[in-house]
């Protein structure tokens, strides 16, 4: 294996090694917002939550051994400050987005607080295919190192899509989503089913969040997330509320994260905090173009609301 | 194995009583549907006529009174058990899901789904079904693009196709042309009288009623005042019934002669939500002292056309003119022209329901004197007295002057809109749906108004789904279709099986 001076087309390789990098978390949040969504109800807390499943994973990875546990943990965490947010918004006059800002500063708070002591030491990592051993590149090496979270995102997205069109849970979803009129009219609990959405999105984005602590970067301090959670919010209006569509938005952020590291490796140093920014001012871009006053979103579940 | 068509059965309700807080919404009312009869249950507003079928659907539990399906006693608690027992229930508004297919939406309503769906079989179970009907849905497209008569049809034809052996329906015509529901209400009676169906049908259509039903029963104010079969009671006593002696008023005599052109529509064009056209090249002139109707099924551009006048909708192309001049619904326009509007839905589209009475019966002029002075300066003291003025000669029942208007009935909320654009002034009237879920008395007093307001030498261009008020108000009349004008007559002269064909598109 040789290190080679690929000069320019060291760019889109170090995209493309971060998209597949840093677009795991991305892709876990997204997909599980869209599934909360879906049902008719916003999670803004998701931001809280993969905070919360970065730190719980850590430290259940440092104290078990056992990186898949913490995995699995981190997931079961999300999936109970999901469950927080749904019956909380299960109440009267209740607004979703209220419930999903203060969520946000209490599944941060919460992490830092609980997750002070492991800072410092080093927790088993979880481990990665080597995609690249055809090519004697190093370059081309460590872009195709694959986690095999991000594989089974991958996957994910389109089960969910099949779900959503071809099982009971998905249409009895899409339904109360889309119109909560008749789901109580054909006799559906428009809360549990909110319920099991949000629980479900805690779960997916709980995951999302060990994947920071436990692979990339890999360490658990209070710097981990910088906005991931809900940049991958605005992702799934970007992505038209569509999994298959999640996949591309969330490798687009990951590449666009890795445009700072790109550019300065191959001599381009100026600018350099501003194209770390590239993240941020995508999604203020994807924004801006993609809504209008004039005309309603298309495919976005009627239910979605903040007048609720 | 089962029987594939199991019989219909019955229901009876023994003195149903429901409560909400200290309101008796029901007072011990019992009424007996026959099994395989198509059953009409007519009632004014706040009759209690939603809250007994809601009762007998699940969706209240009734505080005093049972309910008895066949020739046994049933605790009906969830509408999932409802449509378990074979009862099926259409609602005045739409429960189809928007954005999934008319597909998705009949085996949504199945009380058993599988885990996972077979497409396949399922798509070919609704074929054979629809085979067996007179008349189809599209099956693959969302039911957010079906026109309004479609998506009633799939609402009713998706309850058969369930299998309900007893069918409520909310007022199930108020969407549909006059064929279309003839059609519809035609096939539910076939299937009663082939015993597969009983038909429990909420309405104020009296001619439907007459046409349909077997027997009626009327409710008021939550009683059951009266009914029976259909032949030994008319209209009339079921009007009376209906009403009792509230008082009725009589719409003003239809006085001068059209004058000279007010407004001037020219080649308008608006979109809707989603960027598509919805209304396309519309050529109106309504002259003063003229009412123009337009008539059409709900969903045919009806409501951007609206917009597009009132000001809420930006047009994408076309010309208004008021008084020959350009008009462009800005305020100072809307003021100068004595341009006023009575948009449907009223709450939404022309109050703001957390401001008092006070407040939105003088949201038209609040900045200009007498209520202000150098246009910033605001006495709440003159809203109040030009407020109680309007209240009083429009009759508007309020609990005070202060309440937010978003607690007055329907009915009162349209008598202040109405009063605030009608008080003064009036050159050119805009009016959608003015009487949609009113009573009676509400009606005739708002045609009334309008009636006078045309006398006075108002231009009113009224768009409208009742054809009936269309044809009483109008001087003329337009249909719409597909978001274009496609055919005008003279009110006097053309009749609604004309008016009919030509909203259905033919």
């Amino acid at each position: 294996m040789t290190d080679v001076a690929l000069g320019w087309w060291g760019v889109p390789l170090a995209l493309l090694g971060g998209a597949i990098r840093a677009s795991t978390p991305f892709l876990f949040v997204s997909l599980g917002e869209c599934l909360t969504e879906k049902s008719g109800r916003i999670n803004l807390g998701l931001e809280g939550i993969l905070v919360m499943g970065a730190m719980s994973g850590y430290a259940i990875s440092y104290l078990t051994g056992s990186p898949w546990l913490g995995v699995l943990v981190a997931g079961g965490v999300g999936a109970l400050l999901g469950v927080l947010h749904a019956v909380i918004c299960g109440l009267k006059r209740v607004n979703d987005i209220a419930v999903g800002i203060a969520l946000m500063l209490f599944g941060i708070g919460l992490a830092f607080f609980l997750g002070k002591s492991f800072i410092q030491p080093a927790a088993p990592m979880l481990p990665s295919l080597d995609l690249g051993w055809w090519s004697g590149i190093a370059q081309v090496h460590a872009a195709l190192q694959v986690n095999v979270l991000f594989i089974v995102g991958l996957l994910l997205a389109p089960a969910i899509a099949w779900g959503l069109r071809n099982t009971r849970w998905g249409l009895v979803l899409r339904m109360v989503g889309d119109s909560a009129d008749a789901a109580l009219a054909a006799g559906y609990s428009v809360n549990l089913v909110r319920l099991a959405a949000t629980a479900a999105g805690g779960f997916l984005s709980g995951i999302g969040g060990s994947f920071l602590s436990l692979y990339y970067p890999g360490s658990w301090n209070e710097r981990l997330s910088s906005g991931q959670g809900i940049t991958a919010v605005a992702l799934v209006i970007f992505a038209r509320w569509q999994p298959m569509y999640c996949v591309y938005a969330a490798l687009l952020f990951g590449a666009a994260g890795a445009i700072g590291p790109a550019l300065q490796s191959v001599g381009v140093t100026s600018g350099y905090y501003l194209f770390n920014a590239a993240p941020y001012l995508l999604t203020l871009l994807i924004m801006a173009v993609t809504c209008s006053p004039k005309r309603a979103l298309v495919g976005a579940p009627s239910e979605l609301t903040i007048s609720k | 194995m089962l029987d594939p068509t199991p019989p219909t059965f019955g229901i009876e309700a023994i003195s149903v009583t429901k409560r909400f807080g200290g309101f008796t919404a029901l007072d011990q009312v019992s009424l007996r549907v026959r099994p395989g009869s198509f059953h009409a249950l007519l009632g004014e507003n706040g009759a209690g006529k939603s809250t007994l079928v809601k009762c007998i659907m699940g969706y209240y539990r009734a505080d005093a009174g049972e309910i008895i399906l066949g020739d046994q006693q049933q605790v009906i608690d969830s509408p999932r058990t409802a449509h378990e027992l074979g009862l099926g229930m259409v609602y005045q508004h739409f429960t189809l899901v928007p954005s999934m297919t008319v597909a998705e939406n009949f085996v949504l309503g199945k009380t058993r789904l599988p885990a996972v769906l077979n497409w396949r079989e399922e798509l070919a179970r609704l074929e054979a079904f629809f085979a067996a009907m007179p008349f189809r849905v599209p099956l693959d497209v969302p039911a957010s693009g079906l026109a309004a008569g479609e998506k009633q049809k799939a609402e009713i034809t998706k309850q058969l196709y369930l299998g309900r052996r007893f069918l409520i329906l909310d007022e199930p015509t108020s969407v549909l042309t006059p064929n279309e529901a003839d059609e519809m209400l035609g096939l539910l009676k076939r299937m009663t009288r082939d015993g597969r169906l009983t038909v429990l049908m909420i309405t104020h259509k009296l001619r439907e009623v007459m046409a349909f039903a077997d027997e009626v029963s009327v409710l008021r104010r939550g009683r059951h005042v009266g009914g029976g079969r259909v032949g030994e009671i008319g209209p009339r006593e079921c009007a009376e019934l209906m009403l009792g002696n509230a008082e009725i008023r009589r719409l003003t005599d239809r006085g001068g002669v059209p004058g000279a052109p007010m407004l001037e529509i020219a080649g308008l064009s608006a979109d809707d939500d989603r960027g598509h056209p919805a209304c396309r090249g519309i050529d109106v002139t309504v002259r003063a002292g003229e009412i123009v109707g337009i008539a059409g099924v709900s969903g045919n551009g009806q409501r951007e056309l609206v917009e597009a006048l009132d000001g809420q909708r930006p047009p994408s192309g076309g010309t208004i003119r008021v008084h020959g001049k350009l008009y462009h619904a800005r305020r100072d326009e809307m003021h100068d022209a004595r341009f006023y509007c009575l948009p449907e839905e009223p709450l939404r589209n022309a109050c703001v329901a957390s401001m008092s009475v006070a407040e939105n019966l003088v949201m038209r002029d609040f900045d200009r004197p007498p209520f202000a002075f150098g246009g910033w300066w605001l006495r709440p003291s003159s809203f109040r007295a030009a407020a109680a003025r309007l209240v009083e000669r429009y009759r508007v029942k309020t609990s005070s002057l202060d309440a937010p208007i978003g607690t007055l009935s329907g009915g009162n909320v349209q008598r202040c809109v109405l009063a605030r654009e009608l008080g003064g002034e009036v050159a050119v009237l805009v009016v959608a749906n003015p009487c949609f879920g009113l009573d009676m008395a509400a009606v005739a007093e708002i045609h009334a108004q309008l009636m006078e307001a045309r006398n006075r030498g108002a231009a009113i261009l009224l768009v409208s789904e009742d054809l009936d008020e269309l044809l009483e108000l109008s001087d003329r009349i337009f249909v719409m279709f597909n978001g274009r004008l496609v055919h005008e007559a003279a009110a006097a002269t053309t009749d609604r099986v004309a008016i009919g064909r030509h909203m259905a598109g033919h």
